[in-house]
C-alpha cells in the first residue's frame, strides 16, 4: 500500500451537516475566518486577481515591444512594468495560489479537521493584500515605483533607485512574514495533524511536495528579508554592504539574493510536481509509478537547490573553480527531475487514459515544462551561458517553467478540484476552449523568444534592433492572445462558483483516489472533526 | 487502533489576525515613508503612521494572547495542540537562524572575499592597482578603499563581560525551567527574575558599548563594511534580546499570578527556547565579530 485509500469509520457526516448551519455570513466571515477552506478560497481569488494585474503589465511590455522603437511608454516606466510584473507574478500570483491550494487540500488529504494554527493562517493571508497595495501604490510616487528588475540588484536598487525603494523594502518584509507564517502552518499541519494510519509513505504526493516546499520557504524567506534590509541601509543609512568603496561588493548582493532566489524557484515548482503526480494517475487509472522515488527526487531537488545559486551569476565575476562547481551541481538537478518526468510518463504507459480538462493541462505541463527544463540545462553550461546571459533565451526558459509549468499546474489543479469545492461540474466545453487557446498562444508567445535570445536580443530593454522585429510582432500577438484566453478561465470559474452545471458524485473523477474524494461534494464546511483511520 | 482521539481545538472566528494585518500595513507604510523623510529632511506622516502601526500591533498582541491564555487556562488545549505550538515555535526559531545567517554570510563574504579581492588577491591585481591604488586588505577593515578610517572594537572588556552575562542568564533560565517542572515555585520566581535582570544589564552595557564606539572609537554604522556588519549583527541581536526580555517579563507576571503547571507551560517553554537561541547567536557573534 503506497496510497491512502479506505476510510474505516469515515467522517461523521451528520455531525458535519449540523455545523453547516453555523457558516458565518457577510463580510466578517472572510475577515475573521479561521476555516482552512475559506482561507484557501481567499488565497486563490487573491492570486487570480494578481495574475490579471501582473498580466496587464505584461500586456504593456508586449505592446511596447510590438514594434522596434519607443512608442507607448517611456523607458523608466517600461522598467517599472518589468519589475512589478515579475514581483507580482512570483509573490502575488504563483506563491499565493499554491498556498491557497495547500490550505484547501492538505487538511482534506491527510484527514485533519483544519490547519494546525487557524488564526495565524488568517493573519498570513490578510497581510498579502496590504503588501501588494503598498507595492502597487508605490508606482504612483514621485520618481516612480521600483524599476530595478524583480531581482533588485545593487547598485540599481541602492545608488540609482527612486525613493519608493523604502516602501518596496517594507512591502517585501511583510510578504515574507506572510510566507513564513503560511509555511510554518503547512509544515506543522503535516507533521502533527495526520489521521491515524496516514504514515509518511502513504501521504499523497501533493502533501509531500508541499512539506518540502514549506521547509524551503522557512529556510530562505528570512534570507530575502536580510537582503532587502541591507539594500535599505545601503540606500538610506550609509552602509556599504554592496559598495566597493566601503569594502563591500555589489556581487555580494547577488550571492545573498540568489541564495534565496534559487530555492525560491523550486518553491514555485515543487507543489506543481505534486499536483501533476495527483492528476496523471487519476486519468491514467493506474497507481503512480515509482511513488518512493518521487519522494526522494523531490527531497534531492530541494537539497540541491541550496548549492546551485551562483549559476545565475556566471558572468558577474567568480573564480573559475566556483563556476565549475556551480555548473556541475546545477546539471545534477536534471537527474531527480528526469526521474519525475520518467515516472509520469511511465504512469501513463499502458494506462486506460482519458483526456478531461485537468489531464490536458497536466500533459501539456509535462511536455512544456520539460522544454523549459532542457533550456535550463543549456543555461547551466558556463561557457555558453556567457552568450545566453540576460538575453530573451533566459526569458523564454523561465517562462516555460513558470507559465507552462507552475501556472499550467495551478490551472490543472483548479479544474481537478473545482468540482469538489463547488459540488458542480464546471463548463467543460468552455474549459477546453481555455486549454487550447492557452496552449497555442503560450507557445506563439514564448517559443520564438528562444530564437531572438540566441541571436542576442537583450532582456529588460524597451527597444531592439530591427532584425528582431518580425519575431517580436508574433511574440506580442501570442502574448495578447494568451492574456485574452485567461478571461475564458475567469468565466468558467465564476460560472462554477455560481453553482451552474451538473451535480457531481463524491469521487467526481472515475479514477480519483485519496481521502478528499471520499467526503461529500461540495466538501462540507468542516471535515474530519473526528479523524478517519487510514488503512 | 483502539485509541481514543481528542478533538482538535479549532478556534472560532477571531478579529485579531485582521487587526494584526492592518498593524503590519501601517508599520510598513509608516516605516517606508519615515526612512524617506529622514534622509530627505522632510516632515511627513511617516512617523505617525509607524507609531499608529506599533500601537495597533501591541493592542493586537495583548488581545490575541489574552484569548489564548483564557483558552489555555480553561483547559481547551489538547496535548496535540501543544505539539503544534511547540513545533511552530521551533520552525519560527529556525527562520530566525536563517535571518542571522544572511548577515553572517555578508560578514564572511566581506572578510574572506570582497576585502581581499579589493586588495588584489585572486586575479584582482588590476582592480587594486587601477581602482583602489594603495589600498591594503585587512580585517577588521579599519581603513576602507574609499578612505574612511575607524578603530577596532576589542573583545576584552565589555564584550567579554556581556558574554558572561548572557551565558549565566541561560543557566539561570534553565534552573527556572527546572523549578517549574519540579513545582518549586520559589526557585522559578527567583531564577526567572535573575534572568530578566541579567538580560537588562546586557542591554544597558550594549548601549554603553555603542556610545563608546561612536564617541571614542569613531566606529559608526557608516564606517565601511566592518562597521556595517558590526552594528547590523549586534543591533539585530540586541533587538532580539529586547524582545526576549519582554517575553520573560510577561512570563514573570504570569508566574506571579500562579499560571503554568509542571506539565502545561508552553508559553514559558517558548520564551525560554527563544532566550537560549538568542544566547547561541551571541556566542557566534562574540567569536566572529569580536575575537577572530
Amino acid at each position: 500500500m503506497t496510497k491512502a485509500t479506505d476510510i474505516v469509520g469515515a467522517a461523521d457526516h451528520g455531525h458535519d451537516e449540523h455545523h453547516e448551519h453555523h457558516i458565518p455570513k457577510g463580510i466578517t466571515r472572510w475577515l475573521f475566518t479561521t476555516n482552512h477552506k475559506d482561507i484557501g478560497t481567499l488565497y486563490l481569488w487573491f492570486a487570480f486577481i494578481m495574475f490579471l494585474v501582473g498580466g496587464a503589465m505584461a500586456m504593456v511590455i508586449r505592446a511596447e515591444l510590438f514594434q522596434p522603437g519607443l512608442q507607448i511608454v517611456d523607458p523608466n516606466f517600461f522598467n517599472q512594468m518589468t519589475t512589478v510584473h515579475g514581483l507580482i507574478m512570483v509573490f502575488g500570483a504563483v506563491m499565493p495560489a499554491f498556498t491557497g491550494l495547500a490550505n484547501w487540500l492538505v487538511p482534506m488529504m491527510i484527514g485533519a479537521p483544519d490547519m494546525a494554527l487557524p488564526r495565524m493562517n488568517n493573519w498570513s493571508f490578510w497581510i498579502l493584500p496590504f503588501a501588494f497595495l503598498i507595492l502597487l501604490s508605490s508606482l504612483f510616487m514621485e520618481g516612480g515605483g521600483p524599476a530595478f528588475g524583480w531581482t533588485f540588484y545593487a547598485p540599481l536598487s541602492t545608488t540609482y533607485s527612486s525613493d519608493s525603494t523604502g516602501l518596496f523594502v517594507f512591502s517585501v518584509h511583510i510578504m515574507g512574514i506572510s510566507s513564513i507564517m503560511g509555511a510554518i502552518n503547512v509544515i506543522v499541519t503535516i507533521f502533527n495533524m495526520r489521521a491515524p494510519g496516514m504514515t509518511w509513505m502513504k501521504m499523497p504526493l501533493f502533501v509531500w511536495t508541499w512539506l518540502i516546499t514549506a521547509f524551503l520557504l522557512i529556510a530562505v524567506m528570512p534570507v530575502l528579508a536580510g537582503a532587502v534590509t541591507m539594500v535599505l541601509t545601503d540606500k538610506f543609512f550609509g552602509t556599504s554592504f554592496f559598495d566597493a568603496a566601503g569594502g563591500g561588493d555589489p556581487v555580494m548582493f547577488q550571492h545573498i539574493f540568489w541564495f534565496f532566489g534559487h530555492p525560491e524557484v523550486y518553491i514555485m515548482i515543487l507543489p506543481a510536481f505534486g499536483i501533476i503526480s495527483q492528476i496523471i494517475p487519476t486519468f491514467s487509472r493506474k497507481k503512480l509509478f515509482g511513488y518512493a522515488s518521487m519522494v526522494y527526487a523531490t527531497a534531492s531537488i530541494a537539497l540541491l537547490s541550496f548549492i546551485v545559486w551562483a549559476h545565475h551569476m556566471f558572468t558577474t565575476g567568480m573564480p573559475v573553480f566556483a563556476e565549475m562547481f556551480f555548473m556541475f551541481a546545477t546539471m545534477l538537478i536534471s537527474v531527480p527531475t528526469g526521474v519525475k518526468v520518467f515516472n509520469w510518463v511511465a504512469t501513463m504507459w499502458r494506462g486506460s487514459m482519458s483526456f478531461e480538462v485537468p489531464m490536458l493541462f497536466a500533459i501539456a505541463f509535462i511536455v512544456l515544462f520539460t522544454i523549459g527544463g532542457l533550456s535550463g540545462l543549456m543555461l547551466a553550461i558556463t561557457p555558453v551561458d556567457f552568450q545566453y546571459h540576460d538575453t530573451y533565451f533566459v526569458v523564454a526558459h523561465f517562462h516555460y517553467v513558470l507559465v507552462t509549468g507552475a501556472v499550467f499546474s495551478i490551472m490543472a489543479a483548479v479544474y481537478y478540484w473545482l468540482p469538489k469545492w463547488t459540488g458542480r461540474m464546471f463548463d467543460t466545453g468552455l474549459a477546453k476552449w481555455h486549454f487550447w487557446c492557452s496552449l497555442v498562444s503560450v507557445n506563439v508567445l514564448f517559443f520564438p523568444m528562444h530564437f531572438v535570445g540566441l541571436a542576442g536580443m537583450p532582456r529588460r530593454i524597451p527597444d531592439y534592433s530591427l532584425q528582431f522585429a518580425d519575431f517580436n510582432k508574433w511574440i506580442s500577438i501570442g502574448g495578447f492572445a494568451f492574456g485574452l484566453s485567461q478571461l475564458i478561465f475567469l468565466v468558467v470559474v465564476i460560472k462554477a462558483c455560481r453553482k451552474q452545471g451538473e451535480k457531481v458524485s463524491d469521487q467526481v473523477w472515475e479514477g480519483a483516489d485519496g481521502l478528499e474524494w471520499e467526503i461529500p461534494s461540495p466538501a462540507p464546511y468542516h471535515t474530519f472533526e473526528t479523524p478517519p483511520v487510514v488503512k | 487502533m483502539q485509541q481514543q482521539y481528542e478533538k482538535y481545538y479549532v478556534p472560532a472566528q477571531s478579529p485579531w489576525p485582521i487587526v494584526g494585518a492592518v498593524a503590519l500595513f501601517l508599520i510598513a507604510v509608516g516605516a517606508g515613508n519615515f526612512v524617506i523623510e529622514l534622509t530627505r529632511d522632510q516632515t511627513g506622516y511617516g512617523k505617525h503612521l509607524l507609531i499608529a502601526g506599533i500601537v495597533t500591533l501591541l493592542v493586537m498582541l495583548v488581545g490575541w494572547f489574552k484569548n489564548q491564555i483564557d483558552e489555555s487556562m480553561s483547559g481547551m488545549h489538547s496535548a496535540q495542540l501543544g505539539r503544534s505550538y511547540r513545533q511552530g515555535m521551533s520552525w519560527f526559531i529556525f527562520s530566525e537562524v536563517m535571518f542571522f545567517a544572511a548577515f553572517f554570510g555578508a560578514l564572511f563574504y566581506a572578510r574572506m572575499i570582497s576585502v581581499p579581492w579589493l586588495g588584489g588577491a585572486s586575479n584582482n591585481e588590476m582592480t587594486n592597482a587601477v581602482l583602489w591604488p594603495g589600498f591594503e586588505a585587512m580585517w577588521p577593515l579599519i581603513s576602507t578603499p574609499g578612505g574612511t578610517t575607524t578603530q577596532q572594537m576589542g573583545a576584552a572588556g565589555l564584550p567579554t563581560i556581556n558574554t558572561i552575562i548572557l551565558l549565566v542568564s541561560s543557566v539561570t533560565l534553565h534552573f527556572a525551567h527546572v523549578g517549574l517542572e519540579q513545582n518549586k515555585r520559589r526557585q522559578l520566581t527567583w531564577m526567572l527574575g535573575a534572568t530578566i535582570l541579567l538580560g537588562c544589564s546586557f542591554l544597558v552595557l550594549q548601549v554603553e558599548e555603542y556610545i563608546h564606539a561612536y564617541h571614542e572609537l569613531g566606529l559608526t554604522l557608516q564606517s565601511g563594511v566592518y562597521g556595517n556588519t558590526f552594528f547590523m549583527l549586534t543591533g539585530f541581536h540586541g533587538m532580539h534580546v529586547t524582545l526576549g526580555t519582554i517575553i520573560l517579563i510577561v512570563m514573570f507576571f504570569r508566574v506571579l499570578k500562579g499560571h503554568f503547571t509542571p506539565h502545561n507551560h508552553f508559553a514559558f517553554q517558548a520564551g525560554s527556547w527563544y532566550w537560549h537561541f538568542v544566547d547561541v547567536v551571541w556566542v557566534m557573534l562574540y567569536l566572529f565579530v569580536y575575537v577572530l
